[in-house]
């Protein structure tokens, strides 16, 4: 059981890897000059929309946290209305944070928020694939000893992952090389984007190698 | 001998003060080969005596003067391209055509690092390279005392006269027949400040009775400062500029007719300007400025313009005085510069270029002991034998084409010994001196692993220990280090050739200094022998781990290491702030997560969450104590209220409290944006121009004084509340911080008041929401204090460049300047930021003894720990990257500041100290 779905684990995250390194390359075909570094914003979009779009199909296919009954037409769409409003409020948190970090308040505001956007797609948008429109599922993830299935777990590490890839990505923004790859906020989205990445590869195997460990607690 | 943690300490610090000292001395280098005037004009050199007895040259005099008159015109921060690019083309067309085809010789002259306006007049005038600690020592600009062109000038009989910036007449007092300072105080006046130096200049060229006359224009670098090399602004001030250049140079060849000899117009700049308008550092537009030469002496250019060489500004000293027929000064390490005097015979050319190499060669016999090894000495005395041979068949009377080649070959020599003789020379500025460095490095090493390998006795819970001082005192080890080191130390200075700080000290200091090196180190291997002891026998209480490391600790421990590896980058050292920002935004997101965690996490009901519950209830309380301990007044009715509700923290205080982090947040963003700070951003617009720009400041000023003071009087008055007997000292540190702020306050400039503001909002915040509440040990809270105060050292618009150590803070309150207040009063403005979170690490530690006695001790072994680590480490990058290109602009200023980081923390530590003594003897009582 537990080996046959860490395998779909893995399927999953592959998959997603393998779509962003599509979004890197594919967009080239259909748009004149596209390049990650030089229409950073073309592709962040491109990148925000593609994997929102394959988390939410994952999401439907693969059902890891089966709601327990089936609820009702009118129930789902409120469900899904309160997923849209938390994604925009962790979009505004997190462009919140970043200016309080030091970006220009005023000047590249569609950066910053397109930055925010694809921050709350690698964590926000996967938290809420996962567990729902519900704090107290997300608390109980997020905190010490919270996980209750390898999805959980595979949550934690990305989300952390995808964090701190964007925390390290700005430590090359003081250098004076000059490279395009410095300029705001591409070195920051790179680095949320190998982050993910890393989170989505290390999740599998690090649950996979800590299996003995991992005992969880059922519902 | 049992010695208590802050004891150890700071006498650890103290030792690490005198290292750190020691290879300050070591890396910069004092300009000691100034030497004395009185033998300046001691009898210039003949030519060189031609081969074969009997034959001597009859030239032993100095050559005649070439110029009647010169005109020097300084405009401070001319960058090359305002005169030769296209701004000078647009705005400067006289000056463009007379460039172009006037009689004039064009260079661009490469100002060393400092380029700052002090520095760089010492350099154009001595022709020697001032060292970086000039800058530091002559805050004030003493009278020069040095060799220099004026002096020369002045000895010589010639009458001069100056306007333009005051720094002039201070270096120079009593050498100019007229003059008229202006001030550079005002940096917002941009015309008035020139009109002051433009308003003589039609009487003064009316006249004759002047030699030279010397101009300083500041209009330029002031409208660089304040709105950059790209502003409109420029062009017209250009213009101005290019009129009175016209002026001057039509005036000039209207007298010429009447007199034998031409006269010489010198336009240069000082330095030139960064990007963003400030100067200072070593970038292509701070070092290139331009210098003209301008006399109907010179041939009319013809043929198509071509780029101007690259001479050194140094050059300009020597040149002028071939010109004006003066000996060349004697620190002068400047090359003639070799087309003003291109029209002369060759013997004349061959004279001054030997004049040159003379004095050249003579300044490095007097500072390398081995000068006769020195390729630009070789070479220097093969051209004088070759300038012999060509006297000779001058002499015979020779006129044919030979003689013209030789000349031509022997100024080729010349021209190439100079080359190289200057190299060597300026290279010796920049000498370090290896062997004193490295004695402050090992001592501050030494300092570094005892104050680590003793950290874990250091931490412990009675915050006190043994220091095995006699066995290792007394051992065999310690006394052959010492017999080995004084050996290598004897062995070192006979064999030095070049001068060496640490050899001249008395010989009993340097035993002194060696002894506590090898007394260290036997420390050391001590203690590293107690831990192995230890660790062989069976632990008996096995080491506390279950408490495992939580996000913060691990955000302060990489972050430390972090901070540490950055300083190998010049670019994270001009921005460090930067880091320093990174880091309290992120520790601040740690602390909101760890407070969430506390309020929210703990209602689950399991059995483990109560007991930390239980515990969280505790530190309410106990949080809660401890503010009646600060807050009397609202004493009773808060302690009635925590009593009454027992069960749970009152909501509001649990919202405000969560909200805390996020207040702190924004706070530091709007500081940020106060002062814009570093190198790359520093041209974006800031709050801090916004508010000196008008009346607005003078407001601002009365609005946060009468705040500190209020916030001042209710802190004292509230210690004075509290009963007597348990917080005397209390009242003395309150009192003790007040006053610093209120320090701080007066020596701030008006627009940075609110980083004071903010910071008193920002400590009172996290005291009563973040630290009392969620119980962090005394060396968390250290450390995040540590991190404040440097955040705040650069939230106060300071930088690691020297440009922005705000010397009028020395100046207040004093009516000329005193040297020991107005040092005192700088660094205290300097520092503000990190000495008022220490000072407030010092009252909440001392509030917290209550709870943990050796609270003290550990966050003075902490904070000396902290320090220790950077600058260990920073000397050592700093030894390895000497021959970086940025060693001067970048690496060496943020050393002095780290060295001066050191001193204040070692007063700090001392000060704790004092305090943990009083607390000491008082727990005995």
């Amino acid at each position: 059981m537990k080996e046959a779905e860490i395998k779909r684990l893995l399927a999953a995250n592959l998959l997603c890897v393998f779509s962003i390194i599509l979004t890197t390359t594919v967009p080239a075909f259909f748009l004149d000059s596209f390049s990650v570094l030089g229409t950073h914003l073309t592709w962040l979009c491109i990148c925000s929309v593609s994997i929102s779009a394959l988390n939410i199909v994952l999401c439907l296919v693969l059902k890891p946290n089966p709601s327990p009954k089936r609820s009702s037409f009118a129930h789902k769409i409120s469900r899904f209305l309160k997923c849209c409003i938390y994604f925009f409020m962790s979009c505004i948190l997190f462009h919140v944070i970043i200016v309080l970090y030091g970006a220009p308040l005023i000047e590249s505001v569609t950066e910053t928020f397109l930055f925010a956007v694809l921050l709350s797609t690698f964590t926000t948008l996967h938290c809420l694939c996962m567990l729902g429109p519900n704090i107290q599922a997300w608390i109980r993830v997020f905190s010490k000893n919270g996980a209750m299935s390898i999805w959980d777990n595979s949550l934690q590490i990305t989300t952390m992952c995808s964090i701190l890839g964007a925390w390290f990505g700005a430590f090359p923004i003081p250098l004076d090389w000059d490279r395009p790859w410095q300029v705001w906020p591409i070195s920051c989205s790179l680095g949320a984007t190998f982050g993910y990445m890393a989170g989505l590869i290390i999740a599998p195997l690090w649950i996979h190698w800590n299996q003995k460990q991992l005992t969880y607690k059922s519902r | 001998m049992r010695l208590r943690s802050g004891v150890f300490a700071s006498s650890c610090l103290l030792v690490e003060a005198l290292g750190v000292a020691l290879f300050l001395r070591g890396f910069f280098p004092l300009p000691v080969r100034s030497l004395p005037r009185s033998e300046a004009r001691r009898d210039p050199p003949a030519e060189p005596a031609p081969p074969g007895s009997g034959m001597v040259s009859n030239w032993t005099k100095i050559p005649p003067p070439l110029f009647k008159k010169v005109v020097i015109v300084l405009i401070d921060a001319l960058r090359d391209d305002f005169v030769f690019g296209s701004k000078g083309k647009q705005f400067m067309p006289y000056t463009t055509q007379v460039i172009e085809k006037g009689t004039s010789h064009s260079f661009i002259a490469e100002a060393k690092p400092p380029t700052v306006t002090m520095p760089r007049i010492k350099a154009l005038t001595t022709g020697s390279i001032p060292g970086f600690i000039d800058v530091i020592v002559n805050l004030n600009s003493p009278a020069l005392l040095d060799d220099n062109l004026i002096w020369q000038a002045k000895t010589a009989g010639k009458r001069i006269i100056f306007y333009g910036d005051d720094t002039w007449v201070k270096l120079f007092p009593k050498h100019f027949v007229e003059y008229d300072g202006t001030t550079s105080f005002f940096v917002s006046d941009f015309t008035e400040v020139d009109d002051n130096v433009t308003r003589h200049l039609d009487r003064v060229l009316k006249r004759e009775d002047w030699d030279i006359l010397i101009l300083h224009y500041l209009g330029l670098d002031h409208i660089g400062h304040m709105t950059g090399p790209n502003s409109p602004l420029v062009g017209p001030k250009l213009h101005e500029m290019d009129n009175i250049l016209k002026k001057i140079h039509i005036s000039l060849l209207s007298k010429e007719g009447e007199s034998s000899l031409p006269n010489l117009l010198v336009v240069c700049g000082d330095h030139g300007m960064s990007e963003t308008g400030s100067h200072g550092g070593s970038s292509e537009g701070e070092v290139h400025t331009p210098l003209l030469f301008i006399s109907s002496a010179f041939e009319k250019r013809s043929g198509p313009l071509t780029q101007p060489k690259l001479v050194q500004q140094t050059d300009l000293a020597t040149t002028l005085a071939v010109g004006l027929g003066l000996p060349i000064s004697r620190n002068s390490v400047g090359n003639l510069i070799l087309p003003v005097v291109g029209d002369k015979t060759m013997r004349e050319q061959l004279r001054f270029l030997h004049l040159n190499g003379f004095q050249l060669s003579r300044l490095l016999q007097e500072n390398t002991p081995a000068y006769e090894k020195d390729p630009g000495y070789e070479h220097f005395k093969i051209a004088e034998k070759s300038h012999g041979n060509w006297i000779k068949l001058y002499l015979d009377g020779n006129n044919s084409e030979i003689l013209l080649n030789l000349g031509k070959k022997v100024l080729k020599q010349y021209l190439e010994a100079l080359k190289t003789l200057s190299s060597s020379l300026s290279k010796q500025v920049a000498q370090y001196d290896m062997y004193s460095m490295l004695v402050g490095t090992v001592i501050v090493l030494e300092v570094l692993f005892l104050l680590l390998l003793i950290t874990p006795k250091a931490l412990s819970s009675r915050a006190e220990f043994e220091v095995p001082l006699s066995p290792p005192l007394f051992s065999l080890l310690f006394y052959l280090m010492c017999l080995m080191l004084c050996a290598v130390h004897v062995i070192v200075c006979t064999s030095a050739e070049s001068l060496c700080y640490f050899c001249s000290m008395s010989w009993l200091t340097a035993v002194g200094v060696m002894v506590l090196i090898s007394a260290l180190m036997c420390g050391i291997l001590s203690a590293i022998g107690k831990i192995l002891e230890s660790s062989r026998v069976p632990v008996k209480n096995p080491v506390v781990s279950n408490s495992s490391w939580s996000e913060v600790d691990v955000l302060i421990l990489a972050g430390t290491i972090g901070h540490v590896l950055s300083l190998g980058a010049s670019s994270f050292i001009e921005e460090e702030h930067q880091t320093w920002y990174f880091l309290i935004n992120t520790l601040c997101l740690a602390l909101c997560q760890e407070l969430c965690r506390n309020y929210f996490l703990l209602k689950e009901g399991d059995p483990q969450h109560s007991i930390t519950l239980k515990q969280s209830f505790d530190n309410v309380k106990e949080a809660y104590e401890c503010k009646n301990i600060d807050i009397p007044a609202a004493g009773d009715s808060k302690l009635g209220k925590v009593t009454s509700s027992a069960e749970f923290i009152k909501g509001s205080d649990k919202w405000i409290s969560l909200a805390s982090p996020w207040i702190i947040l924004i706070c530091c963003r709007l500081l940020r944006s106060l002062n814009q700070t570093g190198v790359q951003w520093a041209h974006r617009p800031d709050f801090g121009h916004w508010l000196t720009r008008g009346i607005t400041e003078a407001r601002f000023v009365y609005v946060f004084v009468l705040g500190i003071v209020f916030t001042g009087t209710k802190d004292l008055l509230k210690s004075q509340v509290i009963s007597a007997d348990s917080s005397v000292k209390s009242i003395g540190l309150w009192e003790v911080y007040s006053g610093l702020v209120l320090l701080a306050a007066l020596l701030f400039r008006p627009h940075n008041l609110p980083v004071l503001v903010f910071c008193l909002l920002i400590q009172t915040m996290m005291t009563k929401y973040i630290w009392r509440p969620l119980k962090f040990d005394a060396a968390q809270i250290t450390i995040m204090h540590y991190w404040f105060g440097q955040a705040f050292f650069y939230f106060q618009g300071n930088s690691n460049g020297i440009a922005t150590v705000d010397v009028s803070a020395g100046f207040v309150g004093l009516d000329s300047y005193v040297e020991i207040p107005a040092i005192f009063l700088t660094a205290f403005a300097t520092y503000a930021g990190p000495l008022l979170w220490a000072i407030h690490l010092l009252c909440y530690l001392s509030s917290e003894v209550s709870r943990n006695s050796a609270a003290m001790g550990h966050g003075c072994f902490c904070y000396a720990l902290v320090r220790s680590i950077p600058v260990a480490v920073y000397i050592i990058l700093v030894t390895s990257l000497r021959y970086h290109l940025f060693i001067w602009s970048v690496f060496s200023p943020k050393l002095l500041y780290e060295g001066m980081h050191v001193f204040i923390t070692a007063v700090i530590c001392l000060f704790f100290t004092a305090m943990d003594q009083n607390q000491s003897r008082k727990v005995q009582d």
